[in-house]
């Protein structure tokens, strides 16, 4: 089973990145873009078949490593 | 007095540490992160500068979960004294032996300069050997400097009086100027700046250094 984490940034902690990228669209033309913020995406092959026990595994990948839950939240997308 | 300096690969802080630690007069071991167990009758362990593990994932996230940092947390769990410079710091927040986390540095760029940092507080074997609002000049390297932790935590922090140096200058963006903090028993310090780098005349200055010879003088006696 394939699994895809999608880590952000939590609301209010500045991201500088995203503020660096939001400033180069904006000198390139692309205006009305009012904020940019810039995440990962982790994909995953596991072993595991079932659904539930592939969720609660991530999750707990998610809590130990994958995320930084100080300031980052993140989702877990199966399939 | 005995110091163990923890290696990990991409570590590149790790030998001026021993140095600082055995100038002072330390006995001082190097620790491979794939050891499990840290030498017998360790004081201190330093968790030393450097790009751990190339700085992937997030820095200092690969190397906090390393099998030495399990023996790191135990120690400091028990009471024992750990310092962490710049991804050590980084390291020691990862395993929330520290509070808050290093973001990338508000200016998005890498810093290398010596800065002026306020001793906040000499309540701590690490800065005994400074005045409480003295100012001393330490080097700073860094990518991801800029220290982020929610309002409560900063607070808290600040009147716990855990707070052991501050940006004269920020240079990173860090939250009310931090760029060190004690553990809430005032046995594991991470900061920033680097004291083994300004620790001779020959560096330039040594204003580091009273933090390795307090840090001995302190550790012999107990």
């Amino acid at each position: 089973m394939k699994a895809r984490v999608h880590v952000m940034l939590k609301t209010g902690v500045l991201d500088p990145q995203g503020e660096a990228v939001r400033h180069a669209l904006g000198s390139l033309g692309f205006d009305g873009v009012n904020g940019v913020r810039q995440g990962k995406v982790i994909e995953l092959d596991l072993a595991e078949t079932d659904e539930a026990e592939a969720r609660k595994a991530v999750t707990d990948m998610c809590e130990k490593l994958l995320a930084n839950i100080v300031i980052e939240s993140y989702s877990v997308e199966l399939g | 007095m005995k110091a163990a300096i923890i290696v990990f690969p991409g570590s590149n802080c790790d030998r001026d540490l021993a140095v600082a630690f055995e100038r002072a007069g330390a006995q001082v071991s190097m620790v491979w992160h794939k050891d499990t167990d840290l030498p017998q009758g360790v004081d201190i362990i330093g968790v030393p500068g450097g790009f751990s593990f190339g700085d992937y994932l997030r820095c200092g996230a690969i190397a906090a979960n390393s099998p030495i940092c399990r023996s790191v947390i135990t120690h400091a769990q028990k009471g024992g004294y750990v310092l962490g410079v710049c991804n050590g710091f980084q390291v020691l927040t990862e395993t929330r032996l520290l509070p808050g986390v290093l973001l990338r540095n508000a200016g998005l760029k890498y810093i290398c300069k010596p800065v002026s940092l306020k001793v906040k507080t000499a309540d701590s074997a690490f800065t005994q050997g400074y005045a409480a609002g003295s100012s001393m000049t330490v080097p700073i390297a860094h990518h991801d400097g800029n220290y982020f932790a929610d309002d409560a935590t900063l607070d808290r922090l600040e009147k716990e009086d855990r707070v052991a140096f501050t940006y004269d200058d920020n240079p990173n963006g860090s939250a009310r100027d931090i760029a060190g903090i004690l553990s809430d028993n005032r046995r594991v310090l991470g900061m920033m700046p680097h004291p083994e780098r300004m620790a001779e005349p020959l560096h330039g200055g040594s204003d580091g250094a009273a933090m390795f010879t307090s840090l001995v003088n302190q550790l012999a006696d107990a």
